[in-house]
């Protein structure tokens, strides 16, 4: 299977010396559903903004599609879904103008958008289930469904691979299990290399590929169901099974 | 009040600006720095001052170092030399002590320099429409055809960055028309004040709107109409336009605001 992101010997550490991540090794095939979880400080977010380019390693490298990271050529191919407190600006934005923003790289940026990009929006609406509430103001939506118009927003794009940074943040229980739901339908209908980031991975364990925790450095790599079970989250129903 | 030439230049330079003004603001208030246009503000004195200095026309001279303060700001902000408070901070005070000195030293702390602070209907004058029409036109047409672009960054600032969309110049564009703006508008709302028409009708229409394009577009409305009755009510009362404008948008986030209100609670 081709290779989607190749992280070899990678080592970070910001100014202050404190060393973020040592010698990561990681990599994931075209098509696979993976999570990384692990504590709040542990790496996430740093093995995030080197994977998408956005941070070099001091050390080792970071592959995206067989390019250096920070130069892939077709970045307008990645879907990112950021934290939700760090999303929608301060004023009223619709649905329709959150995921109509996903169409950016590929539409241009100049003049409105053309019909063939009005319907890859609409299709992406309508695949999270938010057709109903296209004009909708996002400020009117829930926690949830504030989250499936961003998933949305990356889906236009028509990413080949997506990534979601804590998606289930400030969510309660009920909508992260709704949630992991949609992304197994999506990533089964669309087969997009997914990687999905969180402090908590509860909600997927049972639909993901391959299960990463990340503390500085890998100390898990494999199947959820290897997982020992006092690691799993016993807030979702499954786990307590 | 239309007989005399001098409202006629006022009203014509008023719709530019009250156009203008909110639509760069609109921006400006959806990333969370409405008060940048106070610090570019000050810059601007920094020019007018300087103008005067150097014998050249203070409208050039400010329209230069408004710009060049406005880039300035964002380049400290997005290189992360400064936060955006500091970087601001930074740019208001450097912008207000350059200001008086340069004043001083040209022996211009006088009417005219007030004039420039809290506008005058009796400043503008035909070669000066020109320039505040052409560039303001090319302000308007600039942020028509990039609208889709500034909304996906006020929308996903990150996520537009990790889709290859360039984020830092669209940032510099923002900043350099909100430079032009207020060079541009000064002789009318004052450099004291323009940031207050640039950020009052966006932030009155984000209580009422419903979309981001309908908040701006009814910014606009806002700005204009501010403009408009606030030269009306300068000219017949003898005040200086740039607080009855100011006035009258504050007017109207009071009203957006009571509007709000009433339709949350039915």
């Amino acid at each position: 299977m081709p290779v989607a992101v190749e992280l070899a010997g990678v080592s970070f550490a910001y100014r202050s010396g404190q060393p973020v991540l040592t010698d990561i090794d990681l990599t994931l095939e075209q098509g696979e559903f993976v999570a990384i979880a692990g504590p709040n400080g542990g790496g996430k977010t740093t093995l995030v903004r080197l994977v998408l380019g956005l941070a070099r390693p001091d050390s080792g490298t970071v592959r995206l599609f067989g390019e250096p990271a920070h130069r892939f050529s077709r970045r307008a191919t990645l879907g990112y879904v950021a934290q939700r407190a760090q999303l929608g600006g301060h004023g009223p934005v619709t649905v329709r103008e959150v995921v109509s923003s996903g169409r950016l790289a590929q539409g241009g940026l100049i003049g409105p958008l053309r019909a063939r990009d009005r319907a890859i929006v609409d299709d992406a609406i309508a695949d999270v289930g938010l057709e109903g509430l296209a004009r909708a103001r996002l400020s009117e939506l829930s926690g949830g469904q504030q989250q499936r118009a961003f998933i949305a927003k990356a889906l236009a794009g028509e990413p080949s691979l997506l990534v979601l940074d804590e998606p289930t943040a400030g969510v309660d229980v009920e909508s992260q299990e709704s949630l992991a739901l949609l992304l197994d339908r999506l990533h089964r209908d669309r087969r997009v290399t997914t990687l999905y980031v969180s402090h908590e991975f509860g909600a997927v364990e049972t639909i993901v590929d391959r299960l990463v925790l990340v503390r500085g450095g890998i100390v898990f790599d494999g199947p959820p169901q290897s997982l020992p079970s006092e690691w799993h989250d016993p807030s979702h129903a499954h786990a307590r099974h | 009040m239309l007989d005399t030439e001098f409202m006629r230049l006022a009203f014509a330079a008023g719709a530019v600006v009250g156009l203008l003004a909110p639509a760069v603001g609109f921006f400006l208030v959806q990333r969370n720095m409405s008060l940048v246009g106070d610090g570019i503000g000050h810059t601007a004195f920094a020019g007018v001052a300087a103008g005067y200095l150097l014998g050249v026309s203070p409208v050039l001279t400010a329209l230069v170092a408004a710009v060049a303060g406005a880039v300035g700001i964002e380049w400290l902000r997005s290189r992360h030399q400064a936060a955006g408070d500091q970087a601001l901070a930074l740019l208001f005070y450097t912008g207000l002590a350059a200001g008086v000195v340069l004043a001083s030293s040209a022996g211009a702390l006088n009417v005219n320099l007030f004039a420039f602070l809290f506008g005058s209907i009796l400043t503008v004058t035909r070669e000066d429409l020109v320039v505040i029409g052409a560039l303001g036109f090319g302000g308007l047409v600039a942020v028509a055809l990039l609208y889709r672009a500034l909304a996906g960054v006020v929308v996903d600032e990150e996520g537009a960055r990790v889709a290859g969309v360039p984020v830092g110049a669209l940032n510099v564009l923002v900043a350099g028309l909100a430079g032009l703006t207020i060079g541009l508008s000064m002789q009318i709302v004052g450099i004291l004040l323009i940031a207050a028409l640039m950020v009052l009708p966006a932030i009155a229409s984000g209580r009422v709107a419903w979309s981001m394009r309908s908040s701006l577009l009814l910014a606009m409305t806002i700005g204009l109409a501010s403009v408009f009755a606030g030269l009306t009510i300068a000219y017949y009362g003898d005040l200086p336009p740039g607080g009855a404008i100011v006035l009258v948008a504050a007017a109207a986030f009071a009203v957006a605001s009571l509007v709000d209100a009433a339709r949350r609670r039915v």
